[in-house]
């Protein structure tokens, strides 16, 4: 049987993959000249910006959601849940239209359109932290567009098994991304933290989703979103007796027997256990992901060990496609299950934001110190989760769309800083307003959006979005929560922000001699732009670093555009934060 | 659509935005002050204009309404209006802004140092508020040429105020709930950094403070407006204000003033809240003290007229006793503290938690006598607070030392017009019959007198007394203030080097004492203003440290004028407040 594919719904990943490709061949087949790492990373970016594109065309086109990869109508699961089942989803009406695994429609596009903008600014930062050459151009960007790929599949991911390989498509290229830094130790940990972590949680979720499809026989969401509120309380002795183990031939009849003379008696509106567990463990995994507590430890040092642009890539692309796949699981397949997991989410959103507040306060590295930072946003994002309303999540995506532009602003110019030789201790920032005069007030402007003043204005109206879901839904406790976090936050932001604005301490070993000439020279000992490197203690390790001057230019170049991208993006959201809203579909998912 | 609010926003914005643009000299750092003085006095005018413009028979409707919508997603509208609770406060914030720019046109742009003078760079100014931390002055005075943001002090102080002018007068316009938020916070950055950068020795930490403290307070008004937003689904403020509560249960307004008072009372400050402020205005600049006592202030007091009460009259009726309560607590322990005090600054600023803690008793009374009085005392206390903040900036720079024992007495014999003036302004924020001071406080414990229908009278009557004992406390302060600072012989006790310089030159005849020694009555107002006027073409004094300076008075006479006028004909301003005192408040 053949199954028809719509080619344009699968245009944006297919375009990054066949680029992905065609980057490892051009790697392979062109001559090892100067252009040749520049070259790569114009290729990326444009596969990228073609997909992004099609994204766009695909948002202004006012029709349905498009589906595909559906189930034929002739096959046997096309109508009904398979069998064998204890806990059969009630079979869908008569006539409605067969589950289909990938759907694009305005959750999808909002996150596809989010990863993809994100990945330009990624890209442009790689080509800056690539113009030193210790790190392999191609496989890097080879492993970057994977890693887009399965971020832009994801949010259209509407079964299981799809989510699950779109989210290890997402994860997996990025620990090799960490470490592609040769003989790099940090790096190599960092990796390797990533990698346990990251597979922990994917068996955790694994075991989860293979629970709910062995519950319910069914891995479609839209199936899954029928599981009934109240299960038959005969079915429900069935399976606690079991326990987890899952159910074997005689809970099927019990299950099929019982439950439809049960179902009379009106015993049980207890949910069934198992599923209960099985929504804690899938929300345990994505809770890896998104860096949530408990699940939080790994943040700091893979962040700081990890090349900028990962950090980055993790902060915001990673981030975004693990709140998609839990809004995808949770709201889209798990709704009517959320007497269970909204508490917990409230729970691990407060832990969250403030673990990762008070983890954020007392760093001396940037770096580290936006590690934590977004630890702390991601418990910002999932509040609204807790909201047992469909609409609240909205509140998530904006806040998420608010977020990547400011954090990946916030990266590109500690990149910038880092190429020019800045440290990237917090205090090597004194002074950086006087040494740069644009990267220091936009840094600046970043890190009050992150703080959530104006005039940040983004960060303000995305926090009150949040709050005023958690009002509205009756969760004055941790909005509480919430306003207190803000208030650290804003400790170490504005701390960082001031010193940008300190003029730089003097060293001593050069005022004391020559004071005289102090305001004739360079105010502060930094490199003038351009002249990276002067500063070698402070630049990783940079073998060649002459014939690396040319490329480091263009790489600063790259940089430049990103931190201006993010501004101009930042900027509108402060000015016009209704183009996020106006993104924001009614009823965000579609039905697969 | 109407233009003139928008205006007022729009110009000291735009003055701001082409401050930002990286061009013009930055040798010629002293224009920056004098483009401030015109972008900001263009908003003066412009608010003056709206004033003359304004129907004073009709002040409890809204006028010059502009309401647009601007972010749908969130329901927030610009929605801009003026009556008569924010007219008197757009002024004063335009016209203290003009000041501000005024006193910095002639004096250094910033106290600490950050900038010295050209040609002077060993020897700091004597007169700087803090001598700069050695770490400090190099880095500045060698970054000064090179670059205009950082640490382009007079540019980058120009551009901090107007964007807090901005924030300032928005937050007096604004009309909708989230708008009238979105103001009020943006304020504090620029704030934070007027005391962080040009503050005194301790202003990094009291910058933090003050943040910190202010943040946790509007964040908590946040959650109350969103409170009040989620009851009642609106946020618009002019409906909310006539809808007087309904559509809001007794459990929800009650928990909804909780936190939009909270949040106020942290900027207003209320008693248990206050411990941020000693902090900011001691350390501020005399600029950033000024609008943090005459404006930022008022921001808090404005939200209980314009929300708290009018919005959530059930939760007021409840909460008022408490809130009378902390006021009266905050005017006894304003003054107990400023007895206290041996710094003038940290005095003024204790002054400031009781002059507002009679602002609050005044609103705690839920009658329109207690609101007009509030709002004229918020009015008064601008204006007064304001002119003590100069002259004690003034002081400071000339004696390199606010501490009053430091000071040693005989200013009115050594420096005899600032002496008058801080008499003045002294005995008017005590409260002289007479003087703007009088009639806030008055009116205030005539509320406490005979409070709202429901309220606890004898409750009342005792916050009156303890009120009225408040009175006699300021008094107390204020006087002993005067006679060990202006009073008594010049005694060489200070350790300013200008002075030990100068060393104890003649020190002044009795004909200045006798001139200036009826400060204390009403009328020496006009006389101070006339000695200066007189002792305009002096320059300097005789002994070396100049007494008033031509920019000062330019600054301080429109304060004592209006102080005066506001003292003599409290019904000017009353006219306006009154009706909109009994609208807001539901009574006929």
């Amino acid at each position: 049987m053949i199954q028809p594919i719509d080619y344009y719904a699968v245009a944006p990943p297919l375009i990054l993959a066949l680029t992905a490709g065609l980057v490892l061949l051009l790697d392979v087949f062109l001559p090892r000249a100067p252009y040749a790492r520049p070259l790569l990373g114009i290729v990326t970016l444009a596969g990228v910006s073609g997909a992004l594109a099609v994204v766009i065309s695909q948002a202004v086109r006012a029709a349905g959601p498009l589906r595909t990869f559906c189930v034929p109508p002739g096959l046997p699961g096309a109508a009904a849940p398979g069998p064998g089942a204890p806990f059969p989803v009630t079979a869908p009406e008569a006539g409605a239209a067969p589950p289909c695994s990938f759907v694009v429609d305005g959750f999808t596009l909002v996150f596809a359109g989010l990863a993809l903008a994100a990945g330009i600014i990624v890209v442009l930062l790689s080509m800056t932290e690539l113009s030193f050459g210790d790190i392999p151009a191609g496989e890097w960007h080879f492993l970057l567009l994977c890693t887009l790929t399965g971020a832009v599949a994801l949010p259209a991911s509407r079964d299981l098994v799809m989510l699950v390989v779109a989210l290890e498509l997402a994860s997996l290229p990025v620990f090799a991304l960490t470490a592609l830094r040769r003989y790099d130790g940090r790096g190599s940990e960092a990796a390797v933290k990533l990698f346990l972590v990251s597979v922990v949680s994917t068996a955790v979720m694994l075991f989860g989703i293979s629970l709910l499809y062995g519950l319910t026989g069914t891995v479609y969401l839209e199936r899954l979103a029928r599981v009934p509120h109240a299960v038959p309380g005969a079915a429900v002795g069935a399976v606690s007796g079991l326990g987890s183990v899952p159910a074997g031939p005689d809970a099927v009849t019990a299950g099929g027997v019982d439950g439809a003379y049960a179902s009379s008696l009106q015993i049980g509106y207890d949910l069934p256990p198992v599923l209960a567990v099985a929504a804690v463990l899938v929300l345990a995994g994505f809770a890896f992901k998104v860096a949530a507590v408990p699940f939080h430890a790994w943040a700091g040092d893979v962040y700081e060990g990890a090349p900028i642009p990962v950090a980055a890539l993790l902060s915001v692309v990673s981030k975004a496609a693990g709140f998609a796949g839990l809004i995808l699981v949770l709201v889209g397949g798990l709704r009517n299950l959320a007497p269970v997991w909204a508490p917990l989410v409230a729970v691990v959103a407060a832990l969250t934001m403030t673990a990762g507040n008070l983890l954020a306060l007392r760093r001396r590295r940037a770096v580290r110190l936006l590690a934590w930072s977004s630890v702390a946003q991601s418990g910002y994002i999932l509040a609204p989760l807790a909201v047992r309303d469909e609409r609240a999540m909205n509140a998530s995506v904006a806040y998420l769309a608010f977020y990547a532009a400011m954090n990946l602003g916030a990266f590109a110019v500690v990149m910038l800083a880092a190429r020019r030789g800045e440290s990237g201790e917090l205090d090597g920032y004194r002074g950086f307003a006087a040494r740069s005069r644009i990267a220091g007030p936009a840094l600046a402007f970043f890190l009050i959006c992150l703080a959530g003043l104006p005039p940040g204005l983004a960060g303000l109206f995305a926090k009150i979005v949040v709050f005023r879901e958690l009002v509205g839904g009756g969760l004055g406790w941790l909005a509480a929560v919430m306003a207190v976090n803000t208030v650290i936050g804003l400790y170490y932001y504005v701390a960082w922000v001031v010193r940008i604005f300190t003029p730089a301490p003097v060293p001593a070993a050069l005022t004391t001699p020559a004071p005289a000439e102090a305001p004739a020279m360079a105010p502060v000992p930094a490199p003038a732009p351009g002249v990276a490197g002067t500063a070698p203690e402070a630049v990783p390790v940079a073998p060649g670093a002459a014939s690396a001057a040319a490329g480091d230019r263009t790489g600063q170049v790259a940089a430049g555009v990103a931190i201006a991208l993010a501004a101009i993006v930042a900027v509108l959201f402060s000015v016009a934060p209704q183009t996020v809203f106006v993104l924001l579909p009614e009823a965000l998912i579609a039905t697969g | 659509m109407n233009w003139l609010p928008v205006a007022l926003l729009a110009v000291p914005l735009a003055g701001a935005v082409l401050l930002a643009v990286p061009v013009g000299s930055t040798t010629r750092e002293r224009w920056f002050p004098r483009y401030g003085l015109a972008v900001s006095g263009v908003a003066l005018a412009l608010s003056a204009a709206l004033a003359a413009a304004f129907d004073h028979d009709d002040p409890a409707r809204m006028q010059f309404v502009t309401n647009l919508p601007w972010i749908p997603g969130l329901g927030l509208r610009f929605h801009l209006g003026v009556d008569g609770v924010s007219l008197p406060l757009v002024l004063l914030t335009a016209l203290l802004t003009f000041l501000c720019f005024a006193y910095l046109c002639r004096g250094r742009p910033a106290g600490s140092g950050r900038a010295p003078a050209p040609g002077h760079p060993a020897t700091p100014p004597p007169g700087s508020p803090s001598t700069p931390s050695p770490g400090d002055s190099p880095g500045a005075a060698s970054g000064r040429p090179s670059e205009p943001v950082g640490g382009g002090r007079p540019r980058a102080l120009v551009f901090t105020l107007l964007v807090l002018e901005v924030g300032m007068i928005g937050t007096f316009l604004a009309l909708d709930l989230l708008l009238f938020f979105v103001f009020f916070e943006v304020v504090l950055i620029p704030m934070y950094f007027v005391i962080a950068v040009w503050g005194g020795h301790r202003r990094r930490a009291a910058a933090t403070k003050f943040i910190l403290y202010t943040l946790l307070g509007s964040v908590v008004l946040l959650l109350g407006l969103l409170l009040i937003w989620a009851q009642t689904g609106t946020l618009d403020m002019t409906a909310l204000a006539r809808a007087h509560g309904t559509g809001m249960s007794r459990a929800a307004q009650i928990l909804a003033f909780l936190a939009v008072g909270a949040g106020l009372a942290v900027k207003t400050p209320m008693w248990p809240l206050h411990t941020w402020l000693p902090d900011a205005h001691t350390e501020a600049p005399t600029v950033g003290s000024v609008l943090l006592a005459g404006v930022l202030l008022k921001m808090g007091t404005y939200g209980f007229a314009r929300i708290a009460v009018p919005m959530l009259p059930g939760g007021a009726t409840v909460l008022a006793p408490w809130l009378g309560a902390f006021a009266v607590i905050g005017i006894i322990y304003g003054s107990l503290a400023c007895l206290a005090q041996r710094d003038l600054k940290r005095m003024i600023a204790y002054s400031s938690i009781g002059h507002m803690g009679f602002v609050l008793l005044g609103f705690a009374a839920l009658t329109p006598a207690g609101f007009n009085g509030a709002l004229f005392g918020n009015i008064a206390h601008g204006l007064i607070t304001a002119l003590l903040f100069f002259v004690v900036g003034s002081i400071k720079e000339r004696y390199g030392t606010a501490e009053i024992p430091s000071l040693g007495g005989g200013m009115l014999a050594r420096l005899p017009r600032l002496g008058s003036v801080l008499t003045f302004a002294a005995v008017a924020s005590l409260g002289l019959p007479g003087l703007a001071g009088f009639w806030g406080e008055v009116l205030s414990l005539l509320g406490a007198f005979r409070p709202a229908a429901g309220l606890p009278r004898s409750l009342y009557l005792v916050f009156m007394a303890l009120g009225g004992l408040g009175t006699v406390l300021t008094a107390a302060y204020f006087l002993s203030m005067l006679s060990r600072v202006t009073h008594g012989r010049p005694v060489e006790t200070v350790h300013a080097p200008v002075l030990a310089a100068v060393g104890p030159a003649d020190t002044g005849g009795t004909g200045d004492m006798g001139h200036t020694g009826g400060a204390g009555n009403a009328g020496s107002g006009e006389g101070t203003a006339d000695a200066g006027n007189a002792g305009r073409g002096r320059g300097y004094g005789r002994r070396g440290i100049r007494d008033v300076a031509p920019h000062e008075l330019v600054a301080w006479v429109p304060l004592m004028a209006l102080i005066l006028l506001l003292g003599l004909w409290p019904k000017a301003l009353l006219d306006v407040t009154g009706p909109v005192a009994r609208s807001l408040l539901g009574a006929p």
